[in-house]
């Protein structure tokens, strides 16, 4: 469905220094830098696929929704979404894509929110039935019945997100590409638009791809995830393969009655200790997490125990450090 | 066209619920008026003024000018689009299927046509009930009427092209404010905003008439007071269509390829 091969893109930065000096001189000579936002990308994603595209900061994560979405040509590479090179056929093209701009708005400010979807209806020429039946719909889930014909501006931010997201679909694309869709939402928002975005998927068969630096949105959703660092494909493939790679350790918190003590035991790491409670961490690569346990049981009378695999965070952290971006 | 009809409509509407910012704009056209008419006389009274050009004449075309200011003035500029370009939510515009000079086309169109509409009767009333010589007059025979509202007409379709000139060099310079200054400026000077261009010298009207400019506004005032004939006008109409088709078509292909090496920064 999306086929993405030897994708390159060039930008051009200007910089100047900061101070007087340099802006007098800037005046008549401008200096600038090349950036190489993508080096090299490629990857294929099949319909119905939910895949979450992560990355720091500037790692080319929205270069690649761009170009993905017709806005941006590359300097070099085959991109063919549904049979069509987004940029030499953006008309037709966008008819079948939705796009949410986490960072910007598709909405009038000044108008109610009803007549932006109006709007958006007429652009995409969606029949009256049928976009009367996809609203319903969106409205019905994202809970937008109050808001709906409010101007935007007297939204708050999550209500503002819900309806970008309901604009995005209005026209029931086959491919919904999101870029940073849950920024600055609070936990109940997060969480509805998690929802949705799983629902249209299953339901609907939207092939999804979603931009975050939330690893709660690509926990919540993805099957797949594409690493991308600067400007090449660093990993590709399924969350869970990830986590095992990653999960080097696991924390044990044990609560215990009596005086035992925790004695020294081989590859664990005790992180702190008080009476009647330890928090250890297990290198799981040498030992198992159930060997410790039946160790320490035959040692203490524990009353409590948890595991807890390593923060998600942490392993996007170490990746990050492996790939060295 | 579906679109671009709603885009229209819907631009149409929000155009007209500014009603301060109206109101602000007749205070102040009605106060312009009122100011240029007291000056022109003390001209008018003290001689060396062209008799191609009588008093009464220059009261109306005084009057239309402030009365659809908004349809003939160069320097009314969308901040929406604008921004649009510079803050990156052209990127939402791109993902729309449509051609996006048309669309623009269109949302300037109908911004202007908003604008003209919440103001121009007020300041036509009032001009019409004035005394004697500072009175709007009416127009000479149907015949005129009918010229003068199809060359505002076509000079509204003139001015939104030459505007869109500049919202696409936009695209390049990243601010519009030096292409608006400048264009705004030259624009407003040679299409008789500035000074009517029945007042100006010989050699100035003949580059006036070369430029774009004076077929937005100057043309059809100067119909409605009777100081253009039916038979110039006539031919003027077919200016305007040649002015409209050139700018129109060299600012889509332009449109074209600004579009194609765009850069939407950030995020």
């Amino acid at each position: 469905m999306i086929t993405v091969e030897g994708l390159c893109k060039t930008f051009k930065v200007s910089k100047r220094s900061a101070g007087f000096k340099a802006a007098t001189k800037a005046l008549f000579k401008r200096e600038y830098t090349e950036v190489e936002a993508l080096r090299d990308v490629s990857f294929n994603i099949n319909a119905g696929e939910v895949v979450g595209y992560i990355g720091p900061n500037g790692a080319g994560k929205s270069t690649t929704i761009k170009v993905m979405s017709g806005i941006l040509v590359p300097d070099k590479g085959k991109c063919e979404i549904l049979g069509r090179t987004p940029w030499n056929d953006r008309i037709n093209h966008v008819k079948n894509i939705g796009v949410v701009f986490g960072q910007r708005s598709q909405l009038m400010w000044d108008i109610p929110v009803l007549d932006s979807f109006e709007l958006l209806r007429d652009i995409y020429r969606v029949p009256q039935a049928k976009y009367k039946k996809n609203l319903d719909r969106l409205t019905d889930i994202l809970d937008l019945g109050k808001i709906i014909e409010t101007p935007v501006r007297q939204l708050s931010l999550g209500q503002r997100m819900r309806c970008e997201i309901t604009a995005s679909l209005l026209h029931s694309p086959q491919i919904l590409f999101l870029d940073e869709p849950t920024i600055g939402l609070d936990a109940v928002s997060k969480v509805a638009v998690r929802e949705f975005i799983k629902e249209i998927n299953k339901e609907n068969g939207v092939t999804v791809i979603l931009t975050t630096h939330d690893m709660g949105d690509i926990e919540a959703l993805t099957d797949r995830i594409l690493l991308i660092g600067k400007g090449q494909i660093l990993f590709d493939g399924s969350f869970n393969n990830l986590k095992r790679r990653y999960n080097t350790f696991s924390v044990l918190t044990v609560d215990y009655s009596g005086d035992g003590n925790i004695p020294e035991i081989e590859n664990i790491n005790i992180i702190s200790k008080e009476k009647g409670r330890a928090v250890l961490k297990i290198d799981t690569k040498s030992r198992s997490v159930s060997s410790v346990i039946s160790q320490l049981s035959s040692i203490l009378e524990i009353r409590e125990i948890s595991v807890e695999a390593r923060p998600i965070e942490e392993v996007i952290v170490a990746l990050y450090k492996e790939y060295q971006i | 066209m579906r679109p671009y009809i709603s885009a229209f409509r819907v631009r149409f509407l929000n155009g007209l619920q500014y009603r301060a910012a109206a109101l602000g704009g007749l205070a102040t056209q009605f106060f312009w008026g009122v100011m240029a008419i007291f000056i022109y006389q003390a001209f008018y009274i003290s001689g060396g003024v062209p008799q191609t050009f009588n008093f009464s004449q220059l009261v109306t075309y005084i009057w239309l000018q402030q009365a659809f200011l908004a349809l003939i003035m160069l320097y009314d500029w969308d901040s929406e689009l604008f921004e649009m370009i510079t803050s990156g939510n052209i990127s939402y515009e791109l993902c729309r299927p449509c051609n996006l000079y048309g669309f623009w086309y269109v949302k300037l169109l109908s911004k202007r046509l908003s604008s003209a509409a919440l103001r121009f009767s007020p300041i036509i009333i009032v001009a019409l009930l004035l005394p004697t010589p500072y009175k709007l007059s009416f127009p000479q025979s149907p015949v005129t009427f009918l010229l003068f509202i199809a060359t505002l007409m076509l000079g509204l379709l003139l001015i939104v092209a030459i505007s869109m000139l500049i919202y696409i060099s936009t695209f390049k310079t990243m601010s519009p404010v030096g292409s608006m200054a400048f264009i705004g400026l030259v624009g407003e000077f040679f299409s008789g905003m500035t000074i009517p261009i029945p007042l100006m010298p010989e050699w100035l009207r003949a580059v006036c008439y070369i430029l774009p400019f004076r077929w937005t506004a100057d043309l059809p005032l100067r119909i409605y007071s009777g100081n253009i004939g039916v038979n110039e006008a006539v031919i003027s109409i077919g200016v305007q269509f040649v002015w409209i088709i050139v700018l129109a078509s060299a600012g889509a292909i332009l449109m074209m390829r600004v579009t194609r090496r765009i850069v939407v920064q950030g995020g």
